[in-house]
Formats: structure tokens, sequence, C-alpha cells
């Protein structure tokens, strides 16, 4: 265990029944990075996070948490805030109530920091947190959340059903708590232009398991768009894979991860977005692979 | 100085922060002796990760336009739009045979373009990894 590691997770699984929510998950999350969990529905991101942070206990695997498993050592839970989905809170509390109720649940919770933030968003304290707006009520949960100062901040698709002002708000007051307070992050989110923007490291999690992951701008800078005349890609001449190809009849078009520069003059260089990246992950593994269909486990 | 999104030029977040930099020198807008904004400022009127801003403000002291002072901020001592004239011009001269061959090749303006700028993202993203 190293110490710059807020989280590492070693060959971690979650099974109901016979079906793996989450299969063979190994990441190690540097700290000080805000990392985005992306992947489509069921891939498992909901699942992973509350792994993360204790909420479930694994069928297969390790976590680490700081360095401590977080079902044995109930010491970490101070050091980590989680938001689920849809930012769940007491709807008929008001929110000065809701941070009265955390004052005396948490020992860390900073009422007055809490009061101060959404005070500076002009959140009406006295009002019932089910009268609040989506994204006022968001910012709750993440002044809720914040309060704790935490070390390390677990946000489950926090800005899904935001609108997007509020979104961008929302971002805004996590980019700005990330700035202050140096904390490390991990957020699911389906809207990879706000994981462009707010996140430094990417996971994407496919069928259960993890496709990619890794430095953002690595990521990026590991990988091209070719398009050329009509060819077979092979690897060579600067293609380390080929993760996507399309062919046209006269056009091929090809998403590669390259060791150094495209040698071929054929083809004309692009380089990816976050979007294109992660759209040819997801749609390679619609093809044919038999790797991940016929895994069946043995009982216990 | 302010920064916008600009998701059209499908540059990295940390790159479209550089290259406004670089304009805004280009054109003047910032001179030695200017202040950048901070971090924090540029993650409030973004919303970006503070580690982008980092990221491209370190690029832009790598390529000596701007320095960072501890505690100070972030300050422009360099300039991209003051070289000498005869410089512009010998560079022109050493492009021009090239260009007539590129023409020749069959390369139309568009294309030449595309080559060059191609190939100053990948130089930029070779000194950055």
């Amino acid at each position: 265990m190293t110490g710059l590691n807020v989280l590492e997770l070693r060959g971690l699984g979650k099974r109901y029944g016979d079906q793996w929510a989450l299969r063979d998950c190994t990441l190690a999350l540097p700290a000080g990075r805000v990392v985005g969990l992306v992947g489509p529905n069921g891939a498992g991101k909901t699942t992973l996070l509350q792994l993360a942070v204790g909420m479930l206990a694994p069928s297969a695997g390790e976590i680490a948490l700081f360095g401590r498993d977080p079902r044995e050592a109930k010491s970490v839970l101070p050091r980590i805030g989680f938001v689920a989905q849809d930012s769940p809170l007491y709807r008929t509390f008001s929110v000065a109530d809701t941070l009265t109720l955390c004052r005396l649940l948490n020992a860390r919770f900073d009422e007055a920091w809490a009061r101060d933030r959404l005070g500076k968003l002009r959140i009406p304290l006295e009002r019932k947190v089910g009268e609040l707006s989506g994204g006022q009520r968001a910012q709750v949960a993440l002044a809720v959340a914040l309060g704790k100062r935490p070390e390390f901040l677990v946000l489950d698709e926090p800005v899904a059903s935001l609108d997007p002002l509020a979104r961008r708000e929302f971002l805004t007051a996590l980019m700005d708590a990330v700035a202050e307070d140096g904390i490390s992050v991990v957020l699911s989110s389906h809207l990879l232009a706000d994981v462009e923007h707010s996140c430094d490291y990417l996971i994407l999690l496919m069928a259960a398991e993890v496709r990619l992951d890794g430095d953002l701008d690595d990521l990026l800078a590991a990988h091209r768009l070719l398009v050329g005349p009509r060819k077979r890609a092979t690897a060579g001449g600067g293609i380390a894979a080929v993760v996507r190809e399309s062919h046209s009849d006269r056009q091929s078009t090809l998403l590669v991860r390259i060791d150094g520069p495209i040698l071929d003059p054929a083809w004309l260089v692009h380089e990816v977005d976050l979007e294109e990246l992660v759209l040819a992950y997801m749609v390679e593994q619609h093809e044919p692979r038999l790797r991940s269909l016929p895994r069946l486990e043995a009982n216990g | 100085m302010e920064f916008h999104r600009d998701s059209r030029s499908g540059l990295a977040p940390y790159l479209q922060i550089v290259e406004q930099v670089k304009e805004a020198s280009r054109l003047g807008l910032i001179t030695p002796g200017d202040q950048l904004p901070t971090v924090r400022e540029v993650v409030t009127q973004l919303a970006v990760n503070p580690n982008t801003v980092l990221k491209a403000y370190r690029m832009l002291e790598y390529e000596g336009l701007v320095e960072g002072r501890p505690g100070r901020g972030t300050f422009v001592v360099g300039t991209l739009g003051g070289l000498p004239p005869d410089t512009y011009l010998r560079m022109s001269r050493k492009l021009l045979p090239w260009l007539r061959e590129a023409k020749a090749a069959g390369l139309d303006d568009e294309s030449i373009l595309a080559l060059v700028n191609n190939n100053l993202r990948e130089q930029a993203q070779a000194r950055v990894a």
C-alpha cells in the first residue's frame, strides 16, 4: 500500500445470485484526483461506488480505503463523504434542521461552514428541503457531504437530474471545493462533456468489468482516429492496437491506440475527444468477444 | 483575462487554456507584468478541474510565457507578438519552396493547413507527455 492512493481495489467482485454486478476489478486511485466513472446503465458503477465506501460487502477481492478495509476499520468512515444517486435528504426537514442533524450525527461536521457555504449560494436555510429546486437540493446534499470536511468524496450520478445551469453551478461548487481543500473525488456520470471538464482520471466500466482506466489526458494522447482509403488495419507503424474499425466501400475509419507517430501516410490522423474514445471502447464490446460470455461460476 | 470553453476546438480543456493565453499574448491583450487569473478564479469561471488549470499554467511556464511566483500568482513574463520582423521574413522564405512542392503534389490550402495543425498538435502533446 502506497500512501499516495486513496483507494485500492484488488480483484474486487460482487455477485447477486449467479450474476456478477462487478467482476475482477483491480484499480488504484491516486490522491488529489477527480475521477470520472463512466459506463452504460447496469455496468456496475453504483455497485463499485458502494463497495468502495463499505456500504456493500464484496463477494470477492479486497478493498483498501486509506489503506484499511472500510468494513473492518470504521475509523476511515469520517474521512469520506458519500452522496447517493438523486441526493437523498429528508424532504420535510428545513435546510437548517438538516445541517443541525448532520452536526449531531457526525463528530467532524462543520455546521457553520456548511451554513456559510449555502448562504453564499443564496439557498434559503428556513425552507423545507422538499420545496427546493432540484439544483438547490443537490447543492444542499453536496454541502452536507463537504461539511464533514472529508478527504475523499464519492458522488453517484450527482448531476444526472439537473438542468444545464444547475449542473454547471453544481460542478463549479464541486471544483471550487477541490481547489480549496485538495480533496479526492470519484463521481459517476453519463454526461461525458461534464466528465471531460471536471475530471482528470477516467474509469470506464462495461458489463461489470473495467475496460479502461488512467489519467484522462494520457488516455486521450494515446489514441488517434485514422481516416483513409479502405484497408485492413494492422498493428505496427505507430499503431499499438485497433480499438474499433468501420469500413465503407472506399473509406476506413479506425480508432487506434498508438505507441508512436503514425507512419503510414495514407491515414489522416485526428485527435480524439473523450466521447469518441469512450464510445469506441463501448461499441467494441458488442462485437463478438467470447471471452466474457461463457464464464460460469462454481458455487461458493 | 477571461477564459471560455471552446467545445468546437476539439482541444483538451488544458490546451484550450494554453491557446487562449497565447492568443491574448499575440494580440497584445496581455503583456509582461500582467497577472493571469488564479487557479481558483479559472475553476469558478469554467467549472473545470483545478489540475487542468495547473497543467495549462505549467505548460505555459515551460514555454517561457508565464512565471509562477509562490504565494502571489502567475505572471506574464514573455511575449509572442514581439519577434523582430526579419525573423518572420526569414521563416517565410524557408516556407516558400515547401509550399510550392506541396501544391505540385496536389495539396490544396486546406490540406496544407490541416497538415500543419496536425503536426503542431502532435508536437505540443509530445512536449507535455
